[in-house]
């Protein structure tokens, strides 16, 4: 039974496919699927997911998709978005063993926690208003608490800085944000095949989170058809990277482990999504590797490149690509079914070793000082090994230079005077003049909003490291504006380091067919960098005693109006003089009592005799007297019979 | 306050002179009696205070894990026999080369190195200078000062810190943990190596594990130049790095520049030690928690390796207590009292269970009085104490082990469970989400596991200086008085500034003691190598001739001036109180144990100081008995007697000649390590002294 329902249900929705092609128009949605594959130099493995899903112009009148996601299409419209990125990451992205000048790692090492920006096509006035709908549809969407970036406190909006230039970029990014398989789902539900078929059936929850790293990215932009009548296309982009490490049994350390899908995610691929284009998975071999044939003319050279001394792999790949680094091996996955499943194993034999190629400067972040009162961030750019290799550099003035643009968002919280910025190369202090290009500085305001800060570098190109530093102040936060667990610390949020100067990009020597992974991976894109989350302890209250601290205000309060209400409302000399005026009357005091006394007795007031009062109190204090001692024996009573129990 | 009781007897005296009875208010009232009867009421307090201090060792409570988030224990440990293994070959390995090399290479730090990069760990090395502190007046209190580098380093003297770091698999990387291991790579003993081999059978396990959110540091300090200098060194480049050159980098083969490699803010340190054999049966291990001026990490932290290590490994864990308090004979008594009051009072009720054994009274006071001790000197006890200046929480443990360093049999066990304690120790931290912030800073440890908090322990310091603004304001009337009567003109105006004189001589003498304060830097800087005792000399001759100068050119400052200039003795004394009450206040703000042990010295002293001159010509055997106790307390209270007296306590012999030598060295630590005590001294406790030693020779 369930097998017949699995064996209609694509055929139905192939069905409709094809009904949506005869009739709809001419430019079809597309959804496309990919596996990236790639040995990483420290023995992981990483693992990159690609889905892509294009939804062509159309008439945006009674817009139907058979294909596309209606709740991206919806987003995009009401919000009127043009750009978009979400991210999910857990763990960090380590710039030095996994890579920094590949398109993979530029687009895919995203800082901890959510980063969202997008870009509006809305009227000025109106983007922030879009941003705080967009976010909090976002929230509702990816069940995360996306919404935390409508305040105003928590987004900027970079000029230039972040590499897209536009005035109508909000970015936000939420470091403490933790991820899991229930932001995964609602990314899931966006596929046409979930993850019931084709790739991303792979995607086992405990071996995709058992991982060192794991980003799932959203990107969404718009395609303006320039036709008048239709709206603008969208191309869905969305992307899970995962680096996993493959278990081994051999104790040598230096021997890379060999892995099969089987045994990385505990499952196999059976058959492509039918409703996808193309289902590629592809396996990249970086360094050395791919240096060894010069020629693959022959189809035992050909053969040689996957079954070598080296490694092979248990399956033949359908096609080799070369670039400039390494080897691409692609699979086409429609061959395989449920009696032959797809499950790709490389195997090891040699020990191997290679680098990945490195962004031209390693950044790293840190804070600096000690005390609850003030503080420095410093951001370190040390040069790495491959930096004189690579393309990029510029020749200003006849100098070569590097030009790194460093993007940082600031809470309010943290009051950064940007006056003390100090810039070292190679442990020389320099001018602004001299390094600074241009700097954009926006401060915050408190409660208001975040500061920020995008400054261009132009350093030498035999830099060999540099360094930045900026001082700050702590400030104080009200008692509801602390996050549960205030302790732990704050926040900030990653810098960006971006190099405009480099771009990162795969080039194939062959032409090849439009996969949507590899035309992307072809694609110049910016070489950047995100650095550490910082954490800045702050001062907080003890919110573990409101009971004292309520006491204590009461207390001092009591105090405070008790006297201040007996200084105004005593006259010390008026009294003096009243009392003189009395003389040998009785006190007001007890004159009020008597009064109450006969009022409660019912009797008229008595004359005050003159001999009355001393009897009256030798009476009143023999009675006090006895009734202390009452009290004191049934207190006495009382706990010699309770301790007895 | 104490003005403002003088108001309200003025208040008081005014109504008194009229006719009527006017009944002040009950507080008015309570001042006026206190005051009226402030010699009963100052004695009975300062015993009462004395008494308090005593009795904390029954008060002490046990100690409990206060964080929920750390539950210590509650995870199977996972060291396996593999990680022992590669400890043990860590040790054998440097043991070995340590045998068939000699030099002062940086070989032994290289093969850490390797160790610690073999397990996947990020490492670097780092050089420093070992002279770190240096004596400057204003840097009290300023935080730790940036790296301030020297011009002229030279290369002949530095040491290497090999530091690795495990990055937490899944972490964010905002935290991380920090384990020190001080090694001496030129003369380390065999017991020293030890403590790598637990460290690096720990390491082992925390490369592999996968369950560390916080990133993980492990610092083998250089300690050829002293256990604290190499940690606070490394952690001056961790906070506050000096971005611009030095020559230091360029020292030696290895470099060291723009490799320093840091992991987020610190949310603990451990500082592990091993040495000399124990002498018990079990294997001991001693935890050190004193940082400078008497700071304390969080209780929880203690509380955390002591359950550990009581519990689950089954180590003799103590903290450090004076000896000689344990065999001394008077506190015996004191405690076999409290034992049979403690007895008494379960016989009447058995819910009163106050009393404790005279062993473990011994015991808790002698832990009482070392941790009072070590607070109030306000040096730190161990390398920890480098963190606390950066608000991390560190202790030092210092294990003993029960067998020979070479017996290799029982050095595996030794392995397996001082790693053991430590994994415990670091997955409780690793639980935390917050910093540590829920058990208490302010406390002293009267045993491992028994703390006293500062809700009870400040109680016995209030006693003792209750009593300083009663008798203050009683003899300020009684001198008031007293200067009415011979005074001819009694200007109305003028009556209230009879202090004003006594006030001037205070003053003065208090910023005598602010010069003597600062003359050691002067003396530091006179050119030419001295002796400590020659410094100590220097010291004393320009003390005591600015004291001569002092007496000289402010009229009526000296006790031996003429009567007619000197202003009334009682007055004085009362100014005195003030000012001593002042600074004791002040100072248990800042170090609350050196302003108890000084409020036990400079009290009993400021109440009993009278004129000798009187008491001498009245022949009175009462009021000759209260000259010679001045006497005494005085001769006691002087810093330089007071410095022989502890030593003395603690056991240590003391040659005479040498005592002045002795005493400048033990000042320099004190002003090495910033420590408010020697601000204490100089600026409360000898103005105080000096000014007790004018009322004493007052002509009156």
């Amino acid at each position: 039974m369930a097998s017949l329902v699995r064996s209609w249900i694509p055929l139905l929705i192939l069905q409709s496919f094809l009904v949506a092609v005869a009739f709809g128009s001419k430019e079809a949605e597309q959804f496309s699927e990919a596996l990236l594959l790639k040995p990483l130099p420290d023995r992981k493995v990483l693992a990159h997911f690609h889905f892509e899903n294009r939804a062509p112009p159309s008439n945006s009148h009674g817009r139907h998709h058979h294909l596309f996601p209606k709740a991206i299409s919806q987003l995009v419209q009401k919000f009127r978005v043009k750009e978009m990125e979400l991210s999910f990451t857990q763990g960090r992205w380590n710039h030095e063993h996994w890579g920094g000048f590949d398109p993979l790692s530029s687009m895919n090492a995203k800082p901890v926690g959510v980063e969202l920006w997008a870009v509006f096509d809305v009227p000025q006035s109106q983007v922030d208003t879009s941003w705080k709908n967009l976010t909090h549809a976002l929230s509702g969407l990816f069940c995360a608490s996306i919404n935390f970036l409508e305040s105003s406190t928590s987004y900027a909006a970079p000029t230039w800085g972040f590499g897209t230039n536009s005035d109508k970029l909000r970015y936000g990014s939420l470091p403490r944000e933790a991820v899991c398989t229930e932001n995964l789902t609602p990314w899931l539900k966006l596929l046409p095949c979930r993850d019931k078929d084709g790739i991303s059936a792979l995607m086992n929850r405990p071996s995709v989170y058992r991982g060192f790293y794991h980003s799932q990215r959203l990107h969404l932009s718009t395609v303006e058809s320039g036709q008048e009548g239709l709206g603008s296309g969208i191309v869905l982009e969305q992307t899970l990277t995962v680096v996993l490490q493959p278990e081994t049994t051999s104790v040598e350390t230096n021997m890379q482990p060999s892995w099969s899908l089987s045994s990385l995610f505990g499952r196999k691929v059976v058959g492509s999504c039918v409703l996808a284009k193309s289902s590629n998975v592809y396996l990249q071999l970086e360094g050395r590797l791919g240096h060894e044939s010069k020629n693959v003319d022959t189809e035992i050279e050909a053969h040689k490149l996957w079954k070598n001394a080296d490694f092979d792999l248990s399956l033949k790949p359908d096609r080799v690509l070369r670039e400039s680094s390494g080897l691409l091996f692609i699979f086409d996955i429609d061959k395989s079914s449920d009696s032959e499943p797809f499950d790709l194993g490389l195997n090891w034999k040699l020990p191997s070793k290679w680098s990945c190629q490195q962004a031209p400067l390693q950044a790293s972040r840190f804070l600096m000082g000690s005390g609850n009162e003030r503080g420095a961030i410093a951001i370190l750019l040390k040069a790495t090994e491959s930096q004189e290799k690579l393309p990029g550099r510029e020749l200003t003035d006849g100098r070569c230079t590097i030009k790194a643009n460093i993007f940082q968002i600031f809470p309010w919280y943290i009051k950064v005077y940007y006056h003390t910025l100090q810039i070292f190369v190679d442990q020389q202090q320099k001018t602004d003049s001299e390094v600074l290009k241009k700097i954009n500085v926006s401060p915050s305001t408190d409660k208001v909003s975040s500061g920020m800060l995008e400054m261009m570098l132009e350093l030498p190109c035999e830099v060999k490291s540099a360094a930045i530093s900026i001082e700050y102040d702590k400030g104080f936060l009200h008692i509801d504006e602390y996050p549960p667990d205030a302790n732990q610390g704050f926040d900030i949020p990653s810098a960006l380091i971006s190099f405009p100067s480099h771009h990162a990009s795969l080039d194939f020597q062959e032409e090849l067919s439009k996969s949507p992974l590899l035309s992307s991976f072809k694609e110049k894109s910016l070489v950047r960098s995100y650095t550490e989350v910082l954490l800045v302890p702050l001062t907080t209250p003890d919110f573990s005693m409101p009971y004292n601290v309520i006491t204590i205000t009461c207390t001092i309060f009591a105090l405070y109006f008790g006297s201040l209400l007996n200084v105004l409302r005593r006259r010390i000399g008026e009294e003096e003089r009243f009392l003189k005026s009395q003389g040998k009357k009785t006190g007001g005091v007890k004159q009020l009592l008597l009064r109450l006394t006969a009022k409660i007795r019912g009797r008229p007031i008595e004359a005050p005799s003159s001999e009355s009062p001393a009897a009256e109190s030798s009476f009143l204090s023999t009675k006090l007297i006895f009734k202390i001692i009452l009290i004191a024996g049934a207190a006495a009573a009382w706990q010699y019979f309770s301790t007895d129990k | 306050m104490a003005t403002e009781k003088r108001d309200k007897e003025e208040e008081e005296v005014k109504t008194d002179d009229g006719s009527l009875k006017i009944k002040p208010r009950p507080i008015v009232q309570l001042g006026i009696f206190l005051v009226a009867h402030s010699p009963v009421f100052s004695v009975v307090f300062s015993a009462a205070g004395v008494l308090a201090l005593l009795i904390l060792p029954l008060l002490a409570k046990n100690t409990y894990i206060s964080e929920n988030a750390l539950m210590p224990g509650s995870a199977r440990s996972m060291l396996s026999n593999r990680d022992v293994s590669d400890g043990s070959k860590l040790v054998k390995d440097i043991k070995n080369y340590r045998l068939n090399h000699e030099g002062q290479g940086v070989e032994v730090q290289k093969l850490i190195g390797k160790y610690m990069s073999e397990m996947g760990a990020e490492v670097y090395y780092q050089k420093f200078h070992p002279e770190g502190n240096q004596f400057h007046p204003l840097h009290f209190f300023s935080g730790p000062d940036s790296y301030t580098l020297l011009d002229n380093v030279s290369c002949a003297s530095y040491g290497v810190n090999v530091a690795g770091i495990i990055r937490a698999p899944r972490g964010d990387g905002k935290e991380s943990i920090v384990l020190v291991t001080p090694y001496d790579f030129i003369n380390g003993g065999d017991y020293e190596a030890l403590s790598l081999g637990i460290t690096g059978t720990l390491f082992s396990l925390l490369a592999r594990v996968t369950w560390l959110s916080k990133d993980i540091i492990w610092l083998v300090a250089d300690s050829r130049y002293g256990d604290y200098r190499p940690v606070a060194a490394w952690l001056t480049e961790y906070h506050s790095p000096s971005f611009k050159d030095s020559d230091l980098l360029k020292c030696g083969e290895l470099n060291t520049a723009d490799k320093f490699r840091r992991a987020g803010t610190m949310a603990a340190a451990l500082v592990l030690k091993v040495d000399g054999r124990s002498e018990r049966f079990e294997d001991t291990l001693s935890i050190y928690a004193e940082a400078s001026n008497g700071q304390m990490p969080n209780l929880d932290l203690i509380n955390v390796v002591n359950y550990l290590a009581v519990h689950r490994q089954g180590f003799y864990v103590k903290v450090e207590k004076v000896v000689s308090l344990l065999s001394s004979s008077w506190l015996k008594i004191i405690g076999e009292i409290f034992e049979a009051v403690g007895k008494l009072a379960h016989t009447l009720n058995p819910d009163w269970n106050f009393g404790i054994p005279t062993a473990d009274y011994l015991e808790g006071s002698a832990t009482l009085a070392s941790s009072l001790y070590s607070q109030a000197l306000g040096i730190p006890t161990g390398p920890h104490g480098a963190f606390r200046d950066y608000q991390v929480d560190a202790i030092t443990l210092k294990v003993s082990p029960r067998f020979p360093p070479d017996s290799k049999t029982r050095q595996h066990d030794f392995f397996l469970r001082g790693a053991k304690l430590l994994e415990g120790t670091i997955r409780s931290v690793n639980n935390l989400l917050e910093k540590f912030h829920q058990s208490f800073f302010l406390y002293l440890l009267t045993s491992p596991s028994k703390f006293i908090s500062v809700g009870v322990y400040m109680i016995a310091f209030a006693l003792l200086v209750a009593s300083l603004p009663m008798v203050a304001a009683s003899l300020y009337i009684d001198g008031c008085k007293a200067l009415n009567n011979s005074t001819l003109n009694p200007a109305g105006n003028f009556k209230s500034w009879k202090w004003l004189d006594a006030a001037k001589q205070v003053f003065a003498l208090h910023l005598f003691g602010l010069i003597v304060t600062l003359l050691p830097y002067f003396i530091c800087q006179v050119p030419g190598q001295h002796s400590p005792s020659n410094r100590s000399i220097m010291w004393g001759t320009t003390s005591s001739s600015l004291l001569l100068i002092t007496f000289a050119t402010i009229p009526g400052c000296s006790p031996f001036s003429s009567r007619r200039h000197g202003t009334n003795w009682a007055v004085l004394k009362s100014v005195t109180i003030s000012a001593a009450f002042i600074g004791l206040c002040l100072m248990s703000i800042i170090n609350f144990a050196t302003a108890e042990i000084g409020a036990l010295l400079l009290v009993p002293t400021c109440l009993i100081v009278q004129p000798i001159k009187p008491a001498l010509r009245s022949r009175r055997i009462k009021s000759l008995l209260g000259a010679f106790c001045s006497m005494v307390l005085l001769t006691i209270g002087f810093p330089v007697m007071l410095f022989a007296i502890s030593k003395g306590l603690f056991g240590e012999g003391l040659v005479g000649l040498s005592l002045g030598g002795e005493f400048w060295t033990w000042l320099e630590s004190l002003w090495a390590w910033k420590s408010a005590t020697y601000l204490y001294i100089g600026m409360v406790h000898l103005p105080c002294w000096l000014l007790c030693l004018c009322i004493l020779f007052h002509p009156s």
